[in-house]
């Protein structure tokens, strides 16, 4: 789907449009600032900038006020701004990735963080105690404490300032995912060591670290969330419009519960998205889906603004600074060096453990990668005064080092990833093929593992996979759901989706819709998707050689390259489209048995169709579909014939005789003819080179028309339902068949098949196929042949057309007589070989006009 | 090639040889000979949809030796433990050129598991045969669906190599290959 994609990406790409969500009224010169400033923002990131705009927008505030009116009370951020985005990121967090690199993330996020925050709070303690910081009223707890709460790297930083940068994936997710999870590890730390400081070293017991170590319980409480939620949505079809609000209700409600035991609410609510992503992707309707997506969003980078703005505000305050220089300086340092430190050594032993080492400089990514962010601001503001007399330099502290680790190392991380040519990942299309390809390959490491009789990852996640299709899936997921839920099939799903969003946009553009129904659909949007026009005379010259290639005998070659079909093109659609135009409302427009009221009701928000309409829709949809699957049946395509062809061509002998052969080896031989015959016979004389390029001609031949935009159907049935004529239509997405028009050779048989196989006209059905056969079989006798021909004209379009057709000038005042022949002109051609083409145009027109009947 | 094989092979340590070696005995019921209904008896292995491809791989003489054709009925030690050292990490210090070259050496496996009839391509009806089996364990979804993923997936591969099919597929695996490396992290890490 077109939103997918989109989604991965948020800060950088939705920003502009988000920044000025969160500034409500007081904060109007930010929106301009960070508009105007899209240069600024190349290397400037959003998170800085926003900081920045807080420190003026602070200014400004204070300058009018000469009082701090507005701050981040912390309160209000781990309630109100938090929630939201940890939400966003779970939900949308890539679970594949995230499970397989679980171990690491987690060595990182437990080990790193105890390791961050005692070694901060120790060496603090170590240089106050040497006197590096002058006089303070602190302790070696109160230490740990400042400690604890500076280890943690920020999410809501990580993901402002990583999303901007597009390192590579295993980075991303070990960076991403440690600063979600040594959340956990925070709020223990935290809490254990605030239960110290305030009840004193002496009184500590084994009771109030197990509180603490119970924390971790705040992902089960996710977990349990999770469940809930996909279980709601099982039985929320009847109530779509309110159905994707539960997914923010209740993970809202995951933080809170967390919240209220104590326990770690930003690993409840991560848990929680993460877990219920895919079983409420699979329950809810599409619409819901897309809906809570952009909500979650929407949400996410408006509290995101806030945050940073606010932390921004929150500077320009006089009470809260407190200057030690010892203290903050040392703290910086130690932060940085530590993080250094930690980064270094776990990854050094993790390396050990992996296969692909996690190299040097993604090392040094990730060490400085460790920023600090408006948590520990918020942990800092909420520590009690009363008996934490330094709050307010530990405030600062914290403060200038948000700032130094935002700012200044989020401000280098680009350069710095740029000059240490980080991998990185490259925007990538969605490919079918890739998935297909990566499943088969699952499928083969896990077989490598059997056979070698060793219990490793893949077993694991097979196990799993297993366990969740047989029980996990029954539990939480609709029945229908069920169904097709299959990812490769999700995709398939998205691709075709994504085809038929782009046709239509296509159409639009052009003014109209009928260039689909012209044959050749796929020259819709060849020219824009190649981006590169250099390209193309190689392609061309390319494919000359192919055709070379594939017909050495032949006299009439294909002289005019593909490109004039843009010319026919366009001039068809100049002469067609009053008549297509017309074509078309007939066929797609029904009855309107629509009564137009227009219902206002806050819970039914669906379109109202009445059930005849769609009734109509479906019966004529199930007869095209059943008379186009009996002509397939009884194999009259007539596309059997043509293919076949070179069989009777004298010239073709030696290659007839291994096509018959190999096809008879083939397993899947009889229907889908046309590719095993036309690989093997051209794997005679062609070389190896020829054979990569023929390759194409001969593959695409099979896809030129989603059957999805057949103008002949009523409605667009999904691909996979016409399978019945697999063998014509092979549903491929845009993205497959977007070079497909070079090949001349795919126009092959498309005139002719459509009228063949897909004409409701049933009188015509009989009468197509056996013109197309008799032409086949007896091309020594045309004059027989076009009498038929004329005869088949006569009898379906009646006296008036018939006069038309067999001249050729006349044939140009028909235009569909015309844009079929233009096709079929030049397929016949090629494929033909010696044949007679002049008659060819002829036979065609026959068959449009049997086409233009069946209106 | 051979070579190449070659090199994976000395890459494989002795002890992971042992290892393997216990383990072929064990499919092959101590004889030294491994048959296809060996493999096919592994429990795990049953439930694999392209179960057959696999075990196909293992009895391709591709996979033996340059130029190679044709299946065996029986493989010895030797020949299982050349298919297993396809699946071996690289080494570390390598130079460029001996990185692609194995991984061209592993892609060229991978494609030739799919090329069943040998011709150095893969056809569409080798493809749809493939997607098949993958999708066959899904249940629900029908052979038809299968057939038109697969085919769907097939001009992806001839849109983006524009005429290049052979060599782009190969790419396609580079891809693959990749994760393949990434993913077998603790294959032979016993």
């Amino acid at each position: 789907m077109l939103l997918s994609g989109r989604f991965y990406v948020p800060c950088g790409e939705l920003s502009p449009a988000h920044q000025g969500w969160g500034q409500h009224d007081t904060m109007h010169d930010k929106t301009s600032l960070a508009q105007l400033n899209s240069k600024l923002k190349s290397f400037f990131p959003e998170s800085a900038l926003l900081i920045i705009s807080g420190f003026i927008l602070g200014g400004i505030v204070w300058g009018a006020d000469k009082a701090q009116t507005f701050k981040l009370v912390p309160r209000n951020f781990f309630y109100f701004l938090l929630p939201q985005i940890i939400l966003d990121t779970g939900y949308f967090m890539p679970n594949k990735l995230f499970f397989s690199n679980l171990g690491a993330i987690l060595v990182h996020a437990v080990i790193g963080t105890c390791w961050n925050a005692a070694a901060v709070g120790i060496s603090l303690w170590g240089c106050y105690l040497g006197g590096a910081m002058g006089n303070l009223q602190i302790g070696l707890l109160q230490f740990l404490l400042f400690g604890s709460l500076l280890a943690a790297v920020d999410p809501v930083a990580v993901i402002a300032v990583f999303e901007e940068v597009h390192v590579n994936e295993v980075l991303f997710i070990w960076v991403f995912g440690e600063s979600l999870l040594n959340d956990g590890v925070t709020v223990v730390l935290y809490n254990v060591f605030d239960a110290f400081v305030s009840l004193g070293g002496e009184k500590i017991n084994a009771g109030e670290i197990i509180k603490g170590i119970v924390a971790f319980g705040g992902s089960l409480i996710g977990v349990v969330f999770a469940i809930l939620i996909s279980l709601l949505t099982k039985y929320t079809g009847k109530v779509q419009i309110i159905e994707a609000g539960f997914i923010f209700v209740l993970g809202y409600l995951s933080y809170l519960t967390a919240e209220m035991l104590s326990l770690s609410a930003i690993l409840s609510v991560t848990f929680c998205g993460v877990c219920c992503q895919k079983y409420v992707n699979a329950n809810m309707d599409e619409k819901s889906v897309t809906a809570v997506r952009y909500a979650m969003k929407v949400f996410a980078n408006g509290s995101e603004t806030m945050i940073f703005v606010f932390l921004g505000v929150t500077a320009i305050d006089t009470d809260i600074w407190v200057w030690n220089t010892g203290f903050i300086l040392l703290t910086l340092l130690f932060v940085l060096v530590y993080r250094f430190m930690g980064v270094f050594f776990l990854t050094w032993i993790l390396n050990r453990y992996r296969l692909v080492p996690i190299e040097l400089i993604d090392q040094i990514v990730m060490s400085f990668g460790g920023l600090r962010g408006a948590v520990a601001y918020g942990l800092a503001a909420s520590l009690d005064e009363t008996r934490i007399k330094e709050k307010n330099l530990m405030i600062t502290t914290t403060l200038i080092v948000v700032y130094f680790t935002v700012i200044l190392q989020g401000l280098t991380m680009k350069p710095l990833v740029k000059w240490l040519k980080v991998k990185r990942v490259s925007p990538t299309e969605l490919k079918l093929i890739e998935k297909v390809n990566n499943r088969a390959f699952e499928h083969i490491l896990a077989a490598m593992e059997d056979i070698s009789g060793r219990i490793g990852d893949n077993w694991w996640t097979r196990g799993w996979k297993r366990f969740e299709d047989t029980y996990i899936t029954w539990f939480l997921m609709k029945p229908e759901a069920r169904k097709n839920r299959d990812y490769l099939f999700s995709i398939f799903h998205k691709l075709n989706l994504e085809d038929a969003i782009n046709y239509v946009t296509e159409a639009e553009k052009r003014g109209s819709l009928a260039f689909l129904n012209q044959t050749d659909g796929t020259i819709v949007n060849f020219e824009k998707k190649l981006r590169f026009s250099g390209v193309m005379p190689d392609i061309m010259s390319e494919l000359d050689f192919g055709n070379n290639n594939v017909q050495p005998t032949s006299v009439i070659q294909d002289t005019v390259p593909s490109v004039s079909l843009n010319i026919h093109e366009h001039e068809m659609k100049r002469m067609n489209e009053d008549f297509n135009a017309h074509h078309l409302l007939q066929q797609h427009l029904y009855r309107s048995r629509k009564n137009h009221r227009h219902k206002y009701s806050r819970s039914n928000f669906s379109i109202n169709q009445s059930e005849d309409e769609v009734q109509e829709i479906f019966q004529r949809t199930m007869r095209s579909r059943l008379e186009s699957f009996k002509s397939a049946k009884m194999g009259v395509t007539p596309a059997k014939k043509i293919t076949k062809h070179p069989k009777k061509d004298p010239n073709h002998k030696m290659s007839n005789g291994k096509t018959t052969d190999k096809s008879k080896k083939h397993p899947y031989g009889d229907e889908d003819f046309e590719f095993s015959e036309a690989d093997s016979a051209y794997s005679g004389d062609g070389g190896a080179t020829g054979g990569s390029s023929q390759r194409r001609g001969t593959y695409t031949m099979g896809g030129v028309e989603n059957p999805a935009f057949m103008p002949e159907m009523d409605t667009p049935p999904p691909p996979w339902v016409t399978e019945a004529e697999a063998d014509t239509s092979v549903a491929p997405s845009q993205g497959a068949q977007r070079y497909l028009p070079w090949s001349p050779r795919n126009l092959h048989r498309l005139a002719p098949l459509r009228i063949s196989d897909r004409s409701t006209d049933s009188f015509l059905m009989a009468d197509a196929p056996a013109t197309e056969e008799s032409s086949e079989e007896s091309p020594q006798q045309p004059s027989q042949r076009d009498a038929q021909g004329k005869a088949n004209v006569s009898q379906s379009t009646g006296s008036k057309i018939k006069d038309r057709v067999p001249t050729m000038p006349d044939v140009k005042n028909n235009p569909t007589v015309q844009c079929q022949m233009g096709s079929e002109n030049k397929t016949y051609c090629m494929s033909k070989g010696q044949h007679d083409v002049s008659r060819w145009p002829q036979q065609s027109a026959v068959i449009s006009f049997g086409k233009n009947r069946a209106i | 090639m051979s070579s190449l094989i070659l090199f994976l092979l000395i890459s494989v340590s002795l002890e992971q040889i042992v290892i393997l070696h216990n383990r072929f005995n064990q499919l092959s019921h101590n004889s030294d000979v491994l048959r296809r209904e060996d493999l096919r008896k592994i429990p795990d292995l049953a439930c694999n949809p392209i179960q057959s491809q696999i075990v196909e791989a293992f009895f391709d003489e591709r996979n033996f030796k340059k130029g190679g054709e044709g299946s065996v009925q029986e493989i010895g030690f030797e020949e299982f433990l050349t298919v297993m050292s396809y699946f071996r990490p690289p080494e570390t210090h390598l130079t460029a050129e001996q990185k692609e070259e194995i991984r061209r050496t592993k892609m060229r496996f991978l494609f030739n598991m799919h090329d069943t009839d040998n011709d150095g391509t893969i056809t569409l009806e080798e493809y749809r045969h493939v997607v098949e089996e993958l999708l066959s364990r899904s249940g629900s979804l029908g052979k038809e669906t299968a057939k038109s993923i697969a085919d769907a997936a097939m001009l992806e591969v001839a849109s983006i190599s524009m005429g290049r099919m052979i060599l782009k597929e190969l790419e396609i695996e580079t891809r693959m290959n990749i994760h393949f490396l990434n993913m077998d992290t603790t294959f032979f890490c016993k």
